[in-house]
Order: C-alpha cells, then sequence, then structure tokens
C-alpha cells in the first residue's frame, strides 16, 4: 500500500486502467512528442465542485473541439474560473468526469494537464518579475535541461516567436515588458509545453486596445492550425468577435449556450445577467456648480524614478463627472495617488474647496471629503485576514460615526457594513467572514460602497467597473450619476471609452504623463481620441 | 492506495481551535516520550513527574504561578506585537532592560522614599526601559527596513552585556565581597508576597490586568484596529491614513514595555538585587513566543498558556532533580511542543481528506 500526497507515484502508476494519463511518465524521459495523441476534442461532463456549502459549478457539462474557439461567458462569480481550475488540476471536481478524445482522465495537478496538452494563460500572470523572457520560459519547460538550461532552448523559443509573428527580446526582464508582451511570454510557455488546448482566463482585461487586436490575431492562427481555445470573458463584443461557440455560466450553472455566428449581444447578456440590460444610460444635463478640485501644474514621479506626471492642470466642479481617458500606464495611478495624498508631488498645488492639500497625508486629504477607489484594490483597499465589518471602514474608522474616544464602535460599524452588503449586493453569507473568502468582484464591491456611501464631496474612481460584471457595472454607473446630482463631483479614471463617454462631462485625454487636452463630452475633435490617447495627436 | 487532499477550512470555531490545540500538544509529548526513551527513562512516569511536580503539589503550584507571571506579561505583549506582524523576538532583552532601569531606581531612591511611591515608580521605570528597548527595532525596520527578527535577536544579547558589565562593573555591590551583582534592593523597593510563597502579588494583578487591557485594546479600539489593519497589509494602511510609523511605534513600546514589568517583577519580588543575566531570567522571553502563539495571540488566553508553560518549566526543574536528568530537557520539552502547536495550525486551516482506492 502506497501512500501519496496528491500526485500519483510513478511506482504503482498502472497506464492501462488511465489511458489518458499513458504518455505521462514517458515523455518525462524525453520521448519524441509524436506518441502523444493530440487532443481532437475535451468534453467535461456533470461537473460539480462546492466550497464550504457554496456550489461554484453545478453539473456542467462542454466540449470543445480542435479548430474551435469555446467562449464561456459569465458574471463574476459565476465559476468561470473555478471550472477552468478543474480543467487544470488545480482543483479536484466533486463529481463529474473530464474526457479526452472520449478516453476519461483524471488531472491532479497542473504538471498532468500540462503533459496531457492544456495550457493555461492565467488572468495575474505567473512569471517571475527579475527573470529574463527565456528564463521565465526554461522554468516551466518540461525538457529543459538541467545545465545550461537557456542556451538549449533558445532555438526552439525562436521558432516558435516566428511562426506566431512575436517579437520580443528573449533578454529581457519580465517586469520591462507590457502587459501584453508578457501575456505573449505566457502563451508560448504553454505552446512550447505542447498544450493543444489553450485556456485564456479574462485574457484581455490587462490589454490595450492594439494590443487585443494583436490578441485576436494569435488565437485566429492557432485556430487555423487546429488548437482548442476556451476563452472566458465577460465582455460581449469579445466573445462575440473571437468565438465560434458561446456557453455561459450563471450562479455556477450552465444558462444557455449558442454559436455565436447565430445569436446577438443583446440575447448573451439576458442569459448572463438573467434580465435585460440597458445599455445606455441617459445622463441628465446638470449646470456646473461650484469649483471643488483645482490642479495646477502638477509633477509627480514614479516607481522607477522617472517622471510619471509632468505639469497636468484642470479644475472640476460640483456636479460634474470629469473622465481621464489613456492607455493604463500613462501616469493615471500617479496621478491618482498624489490627489489623494499616497504619493508625494514634486511641484505643483492641489486645492479641495480652495484650501490646499498638497502633501497632506491621507487621512487630512480624507477629511476634505476626498474618497478613492484605487486602481490595485487587492494592495490598497483591503486588510485580508480581516472580517467584512473591519474592511468596511478601512478609512472612516476614526470618524465620530464609528469611534468614541479610542473606542470604535462596532454596533455601529456591523449595522452600517450590512448596509453596504445589502445595498451593494455582495455575496457573502455573513459579515463575520474574512474577507479573503470573497471573490475579486464582491471584494470590488465592498470597496465601492465604503467610498460612495459616506458621500465624499470628491470621488477619485480608478477603474471602477473593472473586472465587475454587467449587471455590477449598471448599477456602479448609476451611483456615479446619483454622487453628480446630489453636488459631488467625480474624478474617473478609465480605459473604457464607452463608460468614459457614457458617463463624463467633460473628457481629458493622458499620454505619457501630460494631458493630450481636455474635452467638453460633446466635443467633435473627440473623434480623434484614439490618435490623442496613442500620443500622435494633441490639440 | 491511499490519498490525501486537503481544502481550505472556511470558518474555524473556539472548540475546533482548542480541540486541535490538546491534539497538537498530546501528539507533542508522544516526540517527547520517545526522547525520554532514548534517555533511558520512562516517558510515563517522566511526563506525570512533570505535571505532579508543578500541579500535583501545593508548594509546585505556587511557583508555577511564579513563574507564570512573567510569561503572561510578556506574552501578552508579544500578542500585540505579533498581530501587526512584526516579530518581536526580542522580548528577552526587553525584559533585562526594564531589570536594569528598575534596579537603578529602586537603588537610587529606595532609602528615600515609601514603598508606595518607590514601587510604582520602579514599575513606570522598568516599562520605561522595556519600551526603550523595544522601539529601537521599530525604528530600524520602519526608517531602515532592517528585519526586525534579526535586530530584536541581536539586541537580546547586546542587553545581556550591558547588565553583565554593570554589575561586574560600576555598579558592583559592596556587599557582594567581590562577586558580580549588585546591593540588594532597600527593603521599600522590595514587592511583597503571599505569605509561604514567592507569588509576588502585585506583579500578578498587574499582568492579569494588562492581559484584559491589551484584549480589549485589540479587539474593540481604534488602536488595536489600526495594529491589526496594518499587520494585514502595510499598504492599505497607508491608504487608509494610518500612521505606520506611529502605530508601528506604539505597539512595540507597549510589547517590550509589558516584558520590562516582568523585568521589574522577577528584581524586586524574587531575586532583590540585579545578578547574571541568566539568573535574572531563565529564557522567559523566548518562552513567552511559545505562550503567546498557544493563545492564538490573544492576550487573554496568554494567562491560560503562561500557566500550562510556567507548569513545564516547574515540572522539569522537578524531573532534574528526581530522574537526574539534564537541565536542557526542559528546553527539548518546550521546543517540541511549539514545534506541534504550528504544524497544529496546519490542520486548523485546512480539511484533511482521506480517501482509499484500489491500485
Amino acid at each position: 500500500m502506497w501512500i501519496t500526497w496528491k500526485a500519483p507515484s510513478p511506482n504503482n502508476f498502472n497506464p492501462a486502467a488511465d489511458p489518458g494519463l499513458m504518455r505521462m511518465p514517458k515523455s518525462r524521459g524525453g520521448c519524441p512528442a509524436t506518441l502523444m495523441k493530440k487532443i481532437q476534442r475535451l468534453e467535461m461532463e456533470g461537473i460539480s465542485k462546492s466550497f464550504h456549502g457554496i456550489h461554484a459549478n453545478k453539473e456542467i457539462s462542454l466540449s470543445v473541439g480542435s479548430g474551435e474557439i469555446l467562449g464561456l461567458l459569465g458574471e463574476n462569480g459565476a465559476g468561470k474560473t473555478t471550472l477552468m481550475n478543474i480543467l487544470y488540476g488545480l482543483y479536484q471536481p466533486d463529481a463529474g468526469q473530464i474526457k479526452i478524445n472520449g478516453s476519461p482522465v483524471r488531472i491532479t495537478n497542473p504538471m498532468e494537464s500540462i503533459l496531457m496538452g492544456i495550457g493555461m494563460v492565467h488572468q495575474h500572470f505567473m512569471l517571475i518579475q527579475n527573470h529574463s523572457v527565456i528564463e521565465n520560459i526554461a522554468l516551466g519547460y518540461k525538457d529543459t535541461p538541467f545545465f545550461f538550461p537557456k542556451i538549449k532552448i533558445r532555438e526552439k523559443v525562436a521558432s516558435f516567436s516566428r511562426q506566431f509573428n512575436f517579437t520580443i527580446d528573449l533578454n529581457q526582464k519580465i517586469w520591462q515588458l507590457s502587459a501584453g508582451e508578457q501575456q505573449r511570454v505566457e502563451i508560448i510557455k504553454a505552446l512550447m509545453n505542447g498544450a493543444d488546448l489553450l485556456i485564456l482566463d479574462e485574457p484581455t482585461s490587462v490589454l490595450t486596445p492594439k494590443e487585443i487586436e494583436e490578441l485576436i490575431i494569435i488565437l485566429r492562427q492557432m485556430k487555423a492550425d487546429g488548437h482548442c481555445v476556451i476563452f472566458i470573458s465577460h465582455k460581449l463584443d469579445e466573445i462575440m468577435n473571437i468565438c465560434d461557440r458561446v456557453v455561459v455560466l450563471q450562479k455556477g450553472s450552465i444558462v444557455g449556450s449558442a454559436d455565436t455566428g447565430k445569436t446577438d449581444k443583446k440575447t448573451l447578456a439576458r442569459m448572463m445577467v438573467g434580465r435585460d440590460v440597458v445599455f445606455n444610460i441617459s445622463k441628465e444635463k446638470l449646470a456646473k456648480g461650484q469649483e471643488i478640485l483645482r490642479a495646477d501644474q502638477i509633477h509627480v514621479t514614479g516607481d522607477m524614478g522617472l517622471p510619471a506626471v509632468k505639469g497636468v492642470s484642470f479644475d472640476l466642479h460640483e456636479n460634474e463627472i470629469f473622465g481621464i481617458a489613456g492607455v493604463a500606464g500613462n501616469g493615471q495611478r500617479e496621478l491618482a495617488e498624489a490627489i489623494t495624498g499616497i504619493r508625494r508631488i514634486d511641484s505643483g498645488k492641489v486645492t479641495i474647496n480652495g484650501k490646499d492639500i498638497t502633501n497632506l497625508s491621507p487621512r487630512h486629504i480624507y477629511d476634505h471629503g476626498v474618497s478613492h477607489v484605487p486602481e490595485e484594490r487587492i494592495r490598497f483597499g483591503i486588510a485580508p485576514g480581516l472580517f467584512l465589518y473591519d474592511n468596511a471602514i478601512l478609512k472612516q474608522h476614526h470618524l465620530k460615526k464609528f469611534s468614541r474616544r479610542y473606542f470604535l464602535k462596532y454596533n455601529d460599524v456591523k449595522t452600517h457594513t450590512q448596509g453596504i452588503v445589502d445595498d451593494f449586493k455582495v455575496l457573502t453569507h455573513s459579515i463575520d467572514n474574512q474577507i479573503r473568502n470573497l471573490s475579486g468582484g464582491n471584494i470590488q464591491k465592498l470597496i465601492l460602497g465604503r467610498e460612495i456611501s459616506e458621500q465624499p464631496r470628491l470621488l477619485v474612481a480608478s477603474h471602477p467597473t473593472y473586472g465587475l460584471d454587467v449587471g455590477a457595472t449598471e448599477f456602479l454607473r448609476h451611483h456615479l450619476l446619483k454622487l453628480r446630482k446630489q453636488g459631488s463631483a467625480v474624478l474617473l479614471f478609465s480605459e473604457d471609452l464607452e463608460e468614459i463617454f457614457e458617463l463624463c462631462d467633460r473628457i481629458a485625454v493622458i499620454f505619457a504623463g501630460e494631458f493630450m487636452g481636455i474635452f467638453d463630452s460633446d466635443d467633435e475633435r473627440l473623434c480623434e481620441i484614439g490618435l490623442m490617447m496613442a500620443g500622435s495627436k494633441r490639440i | 492506495m491511499i490519498r490525501l487532499s486537503y481544502t481550505d477550512r472556511y470558518q474555524i470555531t473556539r472548540l475546533r481551535t482548542l480541540v486541535t490545540n490538546i491534539f497538537s500538544l498530546a501528539a507533542g509529548l508522544v516526540v517527547i516520550s520517545i526522547i525520554f526513551l532514548i534517555a533511558g527513562v520512562n516517558p510515563l512516569f517522566a511526563i506525570s513527574e512533570i505535571f505532579q511536580g508543578s500541579f500535583g503539589s501545593m508548594y509546585g503550584f505556587k511557583e508555577t504561578i511564579t513563574k507564570a507571571i512573567p510569561l503572561i506579561l510578556i506574552g501578552a505583549g508579544l500578542t500585540l506585537a505579533f498581530r501587526a506582524k512584526f516579530w518581536n523576538i526580542g522580548a528577552e532583552g526587553q525584559m533585562l532592560m526594564g531589570a536594569i532601569f528598575s534596579t537603578w531606581t529602586g537603588l537610587t531612591f529606595g532609602d528615600a522614599l515609601p514603598g508606595f511611591a518607590i514601587i510604582p515608580l520602579m514599575f513606570a521605570a522598568g516599562f520605561l526601559g522595556g519600551a526603550l528597548w523595544g522601539i529601537i527595532p521599530a525604528i530600524l525596520k520602519i526608517r531602515y527596513a532592517i528585519n526586525e527578527v534579526i535586530s530584536t535577536l541581536m539586541l537580546n544579547y547586546i542587553c545581556a552585556h550591558i547588565l553583565t558589565m554593570l554589575i561586574v562593573g560600576p555598579w558592583r555591590g559592596a556587599t557582594r565581597f567581590g562577586f558580580p551583582g549588585t546591593d540588594n534592593l532597600p527593603d521599600a523597593a522590595i514587592l511583597s508576597v503571599i505569605p509561604g510563597s514567592r507569588i509576588h502579588y502585585i506583579t500578578l494583578i498587574l499582568a492579569l490586568a494588562c492581559a484584559a487591557i491589551l484584549t480589549l485594546a485589540i479587539y474593540k479600539t481604534r488602536f488595536g484596529y489600526e495594529a491589526r489593519v496594518v499587520g494585514e497589509n502595510p499598504d492599505a494602511g497607508k491608504y487608509a491614513g494610518i500612521n505606520f510609523f506611529k502605530t508601528t511605534l506604539i505597539l512595540m513600546a507597549v510589547s517590550g514595555g509589558l516584558a520590562g514589568l516582568a523585568g521589574v517583577g522577577e528584581v524586586a519580588g524574587i531575586h532583590h538585587y540585579l545578578g547574571y543575566p541568566a539568573s535574572v531570567s531563565s529564557g522567559y522571553g523566548f518562552t513567552a513566543i511559545i505562550v503567546a502563539w498557544l493563545a492564538k495571540l490573544n492576550p487573554l488566553y496568554t494567562v491560560i498558556s503562561g500557566i500550562f508553560f510556567a507548569g513545564i518549566l516547574v515540572g522539569g526543574d522537578a524531573i532534574q532533580i528526581s530522574l537526574g536528568l539534564p537541565a536542557a530537557t526542559v528546553e527539548i520539552v518546550n521546543g517540541t511542543l511549539l514545534i506541534f502547536l504550528i504544524m497544529g495550525d496546519y490542520f486548523l486551516h485546512n480539511k484533511i481528506t482521506v480517501s482509499f482506492s484500489r491500485t
């Protein structure tokens, strides 16, 4: 009798009982890849998985064949990622089975799934920042020699890069690459390991529009080469554009599937949220009120010690939403952090209601009525091991409302938290729950609720709907408009142009730390916003 | 074939924590039994001797309480630092610094002031000494990003050598006939004890009060909230406008200060003079780390875990005499128990499923 930890040991391994695993022990020894059977069809049958009594996946069956791109559409927490983690061997299903080319297989860890020909590109890349591209690829490659790994595989990487038109300097360090380039490294890693089936988890969420186009070209080529692709997203446009077929998940179950050629966005959206979604929010005309925020020639230094914001000036009034559009990494984060006091302003001046708040502490700035939904929510927005109600007062715990002298009024705090959870539909079984147990979208809803509920004079919101599903996005946008109506000002950073155009009264385009122009939302010159975002036009 | 798989446990009940801890201690005792066997001692007899020695007799129990006093004080202080993820391994040094400060106060003012004045003054001085020694690593960490585990650990040795330097040098008492050590504290500066024991009850009351107040502070106050946020995620603390510098400084001052108070108790309640570091503290600063951990970083529970580990210290002394085992035996016992308690945490946070399948 053998005792093993998760992975079956090779000694008692019986290939005959498990045909899908047959190539596994051999390929480690360097057997030619031709022995492996290519994945022609992958099926998942009746997959169920529950965490702590809550169904993440409930009797899900789907299949994907060679040369097909299958879209997996669903809101946050619908169970898309869980399902793919089961396929990748990170989780074991409670029930159901996976079949490759018709024969059942058992995948107990990612190494097994890689050897079976399944590759996964995670939403958050699994790359080592301080290592070079080639080192990262060598690390994940199954046939990397023990000595001098880089030399041996360099040629192989180069040929893959040529095949897919990748132009990346293999000696660059990962942190020097853009998100799109990092994603391509992940794709090469998967392809080098002989992935016939590639899973992409929300691959476009970190990409610029141009990088998305490049990704689509790569995916089309993979499809032509006979690969299977599973594409996870909650963006309808992409699903319609990229996928052949789409499966819609809701609360862990499949609620519909369709060929993308025979359906439309409205139908899919209805399947996904279970009701009709209004895509165009009508915004009423409001007259500008008093000036709330004035920024004057702000200069800010970025993480790498280089200037990130170079002399930005603007003003923001009551009843106004001011949008800052631009491709991520052009100084938006640094500007938001500078205004809210997290980052130092090198020179320039910021005033709120005429009072100078330049380089005050975050708390003082908060007390001037400035709320902040940070871009890196998990990094800045929460204390993961603390309870929901602890996190719901992260910036407000010093207010009279929640504390008396040295003590916190936990009864009031809990009532307040329950209010946010109810209003913002945060999915949790209780507020006595560590926030780390919540999904990303739900954490975000709680943060938004916390920052909005206090009626700020100015809300600085960085990509507030990033990662939110359609229903939550709609809800949030209505909330921003409500704030505007109530006389607050909103400074909105977003990459989503649709969102910018829908919500904002005035729009600034940022490129390389400078404004390329500031426009009213009905300004005709905005049709050239793409060029301005790319830095090739300045008005 | 047996297959093991694990999943995260969602909610951890108090009962489960208790049961896991008891199992961990039991498993630790099994390993300790093997060590006793190797040493040629009947383990059942040795373990029963340990608990007989500490809890089985009135004398043993009184000794246990005496030794629990510093463990509770230091352990409670450590829970605060550990909550904020400040790994203070320097309680031993902070305790000695408290002893140094209070001895100086007692020797200097003890003859001039009555007991009700000098005793609080000595405790205040001890707290100050421990707090000063505690905020040095805090400043080093915040300002220069120096790892606090290394700095607190090294400061222990520096403090021990300062103490030794003082007692063999300028502070050597005239009544010591050339042996190292200060003169005895004046009578007014000596803590009274419960008759027939060495329990200096003032420190005991102080320890219980500190544990209770700290529990309140951690769970109910703004400061405790800020410390927990900083410990969980310093970036979130910064975003929330929590002053990291101030919070860390205060919590290390409290953590070190409580260790300093324990030092006062040992000098003024037990020894009555300042001797070699090893005689002032028998490693309380290190044992208290286990005490804090066993208490699951809840200061109130350090009262229970403090008494438990004091019992092992006393029982260790007992088997040293009755079974002729070396003094280090008790340290082996302590270390083994700590390792098993930490391993127990894994089973507390993860659910292990065992399934059988035919090969």
